[in-house]
């Protein structure tokens, strides 16, 4: 057997915090404690560039598979990776070193018992986002519960507590059902192995009732309308870092989810539903980008276009063609950068002025010129500027949308108007304008790290911007195997 | 002659306690002895029945009256490791009360050989003389802190509610013994069939009987009263070891005498498992006091619990019996947790209390962290696993209503759960308790805890373990 390279991935964030359970926090000093968590990531960061050199690009089969068993004659613990899953571990091991880097001045108080929240957070994203068998997954994607509550409810804002509760119960809620579609499924079928599964499919009469289920849980995660209600509220609350991990990361699980389980598992239900899932992107779309444009709130407006442009996701992903596919995958990573860097943009101003409001800003351009132009760069990507990664994504949805359904296509587009004018809205009231709030003449600009954190991400959102083909590249072979395997089942019902 | 051998674990037990009594009479000050004697006795019976009676597959005594298998041997040993570590985590807190008396080992010795005699007995009346051993012992140690109001309350609410119970059940055995002419288990389950409607009344009355032993709504009004009131190691004490006896006895009267009978049963079951895990969810959101809210979630679990038994397979049963121990470790541990809050002499035990508990006792309160999101099922604590386990077995009989029911309970649970954990995280901290604990309350939680975080590296185990059962 080969060395065990994908758990040690998922692994090392947790022994990471092992590590920093036993430093004791000084007042005042935690290097020590940042630094181990730091080291600790950016190996995990290392780690998994590695495994996209190793990867085999050529083929769709699963990778640095592991299987061994688990609970004897029931559950193997499977892990492995395609062409899909290795771009959100990437996205996963790039966005934690950032976020750790990034609470500097942001968290104040019990940094280590912080830390540790994130590194195990880690561990549960990238163990999602590599499980290949359906309880091994479930059992990721719910155990994130527990640090996120954590994060949000500790180290949150002012409406903290009722936050965390939301956001637990709202996702606990959607999951359980899908336990109960997990365990349903190894009765009819007798295992739970993702890749077996695959191959021995799922009869067509259960697909409706089990799709649902997991519907019920990734819909929650993505979210859709109407059950995004507990986003802006959880964005809004949490820390700068704990924002960032779950507008990156966090949303992603879903998509990632609809990708490899909905799609995957259950073909012909998937059909069934496309317009259920079209009618609700569309609301999404138009909806939250209208609400987007009313809010007060900075953290808030970003929180209605994270729900906006996972919109976009889910409608790309039910075109089922290769292009709707493919967009809605880089859509998700350019989304991971964008929404991150926004968040931090929003995080840089709150640390110096205690505000969220867009009121309070206002001219800024004339005393933080490094800031101001880092945000255009990130407002201009969000709302889909080419040269940019955030259009790459939208225009292959959109393309995808056109070949499927015509009408959804054109309201979608309305969408990436609406998204451009409460971007652009937003960057002119903060950026432009008088300089009228005194405070704001003291301002600092950037400081270093914070200058390294937002051009670390402005990086790549500009190079697969100009050049998108290592994503294209990585995911296209599993892209089209997806579609095909998706067809041939089609066609033999 | 009659191998004894198998019974030896008993007769020790019965033999033990009659010469700590008479130790207590004639000595002067043996308290300390007595409780140190008493974890010896467990100790050794525990080791007596482990050796003995795991080999065997199936044996009975007595013309068939006491029947030794694996799933008896198997409740016997976590009867007494219960047994066990409450005793050995009793001491600090029963010196506070100055209730450190012979009488309180002596009363759990007896009421676990009560609950022994029980999870062995294959007869009507063997398994009457048990429950009311273990039941008259209960209601003293209810009681035992005579000095405060609300122990004697809760001991004679417990009496008098339990008195009735069991008359339920005599009345349902008699009748069983009128249709089948027989009190054995075995000949029972040969002679009825479902033909006879009264006989339906036997069943019922037997089955409220047990339901009332075990807490499962709506036999429940007594549990939150007398959890409250009683002593808190006693309260540790009923919260585990007699629900894991009374569910084997549920278990056996289920599957061996009434196995003809699934058709008039299986609907009770169900409506008593869908009642106690919604009912136990809800009612547990507006508490206050520890011990009251525990109560109720008890009552939740045991719902889950009898999910696995409504499922009438082997896996359902093997499924309740992975549950109730999974249970036991995580009501230890949370008890463990609760004897810690305690500051010059006195215990605490609302929630409130536990306010800001992460500032001062970080430990503590990431054990508590733990235990609670793992009560609550959340993965991969051993929570998590118990619930998988109940909910596999119960959708393999495609029982969709159930397991629906069950798991969106969960959600509701997890509020109350989730509340205690933001009153320890996110609010504002007190004054600290005491920090010297007894070793042996250390010890429990520690190992209770890491069994409870470190359950999914090796489930397979305890399954393993549990598989060697099958009643049906």
């Amino acid at each position: 057997m080969n060395f065990p390279i994908l758990s040690s991935l998922i692994l090392l964030p947790t022994v990471g915090a092992l590590f920093l359970f036993f430093i004791k926090e000084k007042e005042g000093n935690n290097t020590t404690i940042k630094y181990v968590a730091l080291f600790t990531t950016v190996v995990n960061f290392l780690i998994s560039i590695y495994l996209w050199i190793a990867f085999d690009q050529s083929t769709s089969n699963f990778q640095f598979i592991e299987d061994r068993t688990w609970i004897e004659g029931f559950i193997n613990y499977k892990v492995g990776l395609d062409g899909i899953s290795i771009l959100f571990i990437i996205l996963t091991t790039f966005i934690t070193p950032l976020c750790i880097i990034s609470v500097n001045n942001s968290v104040k108080n019990r940094l280590r018992d912080f830390l540790i929240a994130i590194l195990i957070m880690e561990s549960f994203m990238i163990g999602v986002f590599s499980a290949l068998d359906l309880v091994v997954f479930y059992l990721f994607f719910e155990a994130g519960l527990i640090p996120m509550f954590l994060i949000i409810g500790i180290w949150g804002g002012a409406r903290r507590v009722y936050s965390a509760f939301k956001f637990f119960l709202y996702t606990l809620l959607g999951s359980v059902l899908m336990l109960v579609a997990i365990i349903s499924i190894y009765w009819i079928t007798g295992t739970t192995d993702v890749v077996q599964l695959y191959e021995i499919g799922i009869d067509v009469k259960y697909q409706n009732l089990l799709w649902l289920a997991f519907f019920s849980s990734f819909a929650v995660k993505t979210p859709m309308w109407p059950v995004h209600t507990w986003l802006p509220d959880a964005h809004v609350e949490a820390p700068t870092a704990g924002s960032v991990l779950l507008a990156a990361i966090l949303l992603k699980m879903a998509g990632y989810g609809f990708i490899r389980f909905s799609l995957g598992l259950f073909p012909v239900a998937s059909e069934v539903f496309t317009p259920l899932i079209y009618t609700l992107s569309i609301i999404a779309i138009i909806f939250t980008s209208l609400i987007a444009l009313m809010q007060e709130d900075m953290k808030k407006l970003i929180a209605y276009s994270s729900v906006a442009h996972m919109g976009f996701v889910t409608l790309g992903i039910f075109t089922l063609q290769q292009q709707g596919i493919e967009g809605s995958i880089i859509q998700m990573i350019s989304h991971g950068l964008v929404s991150a860097a926004l968040f931090l943009t929003v995080g840089v101003v709150y640390d110096r002025m205690h505000s969220r409001l867009i009121s309070t800003y206002g001219g800024l351009v004339s005393v933080i010129p490094k800031y101001s132009i880092l945000f255009m760069l990130f407002a201009l990507a969000s709302l889909g500027l080419p040269g940019t990664s955030g259009f790459i994504g939208e225009f292959l949805i959109l393309m995808g949308a056109f070949k499927d359904n015509f009408l959804v296509a054109v309201i979608a587009s309305i969408g990436v108007i609406l998204g451009a004018a409460y971007m652009l809205w937003l960057y002119k009231r903060v950026v432009f304008g008088k300089l009228l709030n005194e405070d704001l003449k003291k301002i600092l600009d950037l400081n270093r790290s914070e200058y390294f954190i937002l051009s670390c991400l402005a990086a790549p959102i500009l190079f697969f911007g100009f050049y998108p083909d290592p994503l294209i590249n990585t995911i296209e072979v599993s892209v089209t195997d997806l579609i095909n395997m998706h067809n041939t089942n089609i066609a033999s019902k | 002659m009659e191998n004894l051998n198998l019974i030896l674990p008993e007769i020790f037990i019965s033999l033990s306690i009659m010469f700590l009594l008479i130790l207590g009479v004639f000595k002067n000050d043996s308290s300390k002895i007595t409780f140190n004697l008493s974890l010896f006795v467990i100790l050794i019976t525990t080791i007596v029945t482990f050796n003995e009676t795991f080999s065997v597959t199936r044996e009975t005594l007595f013309n068939e009256s006491v029947v030794i298998d694996s799933m008896s041997s198997l409740m016997k040993i976590i009867t007494l490791i219960g047994g066990f570590l409450v005793l050995v985590i009793s001491s600090t807190y029963l010196k506070t009360f100055k209730i450190y008396n012979i009488e309180y080992p002596v009363l759990i010795l007896s009421s676990i050989l009560g609950m022994m005699v029980m999870i062995s007995s294959n007869d009507l009346i063997v398994f009457y003389m048990g429950l009311e051993l273990q039941s008259l012992a209960l209601y003293v140690l209810a009681t035992y802190n005579r000095d405060q109001l609300k122990s004697s309350e809760a001991g004679l609410k417990y009496f008098v509610l339990s008195a009735l119970s069991s008359g339920l059940l005599l009345y349902g055995c008699s009748l069983i013994y009128g249709f089948s002419g027989s009190t054995n288990f075995d000949i029972i389950s040969n002679q009825l069939n479902s033909e006879e409607y009264i006989l339906t009344f036997g069943i019922v009355f037997i089955l409220v009987g047990l339901a009332f032993k075990i807490s499962a709504v709506p036999f429940h009004m007594w549990a939150p009263d007398v959890y409250e009131g009683s002593p808190t190691t006693v309260t540790l004490f009923f919260t585990i070891v007699p629900k894991v006896a009374a569910l084997t006895v549920f278990i056996r009267f289920l599957y061996v005498p009434f196995l003809n009978l699934i058709d008039q049963w299986q609907m009770i079951i169900v409506f008593l498992s869908i009642a106690s895990m919604v009912f136990g969810a809800v009612a547990a959101i507006g508490q206050t006091n520890i011990k009251r809210l525990i109560a109720y979630s008890s009552i939740g679990h045991i719902g889950y619990t009898l999910a696995g038994l409504a499922t009438a397979s082997n896996e359902g049963i093997q499924s309740s019996i992975i549950y109730i121990s999974i249970y036991v470790v995580m009501n230890l541990a949370l008890f463990s947790c609760l004897l810690m809050l305690r500051r010059k002499d006195q215990y605490y035990e609302d929630i409130d209390d536990l306010s800001g508990l992460s500032k001062n006792h970080p430990l503590l309160s990431l054990c508590m962290l733990l235990i609670l999101f793992s009560l609550a099922g959340i993965p991969p604590l051993a929570g998590f696993f118990a619930k998988f386990y109940v909910f596999k077995a119960v959708l393999e009989q495609s029982m969709y209503f159930l397991a629906i029911v069950g798991l969106l309970s969960t959600v509701i649970a997890a509020f109350y759960y989730l509340r205690i954990i933001k009153i320890m995280y996110f609010d504002k901290e007190k004054d600290k308790y005491d920090k010297d604990h007894s070793l042996w309350l250390k010890f429990s939680l520690t190992v209770s805890t890491i069994l409870i975080l470190l359950y999914f590296i090796f489930p397979s185990r305890l399954v393993e373990v549990v598989s060697r059962i099958n009643i049906i």
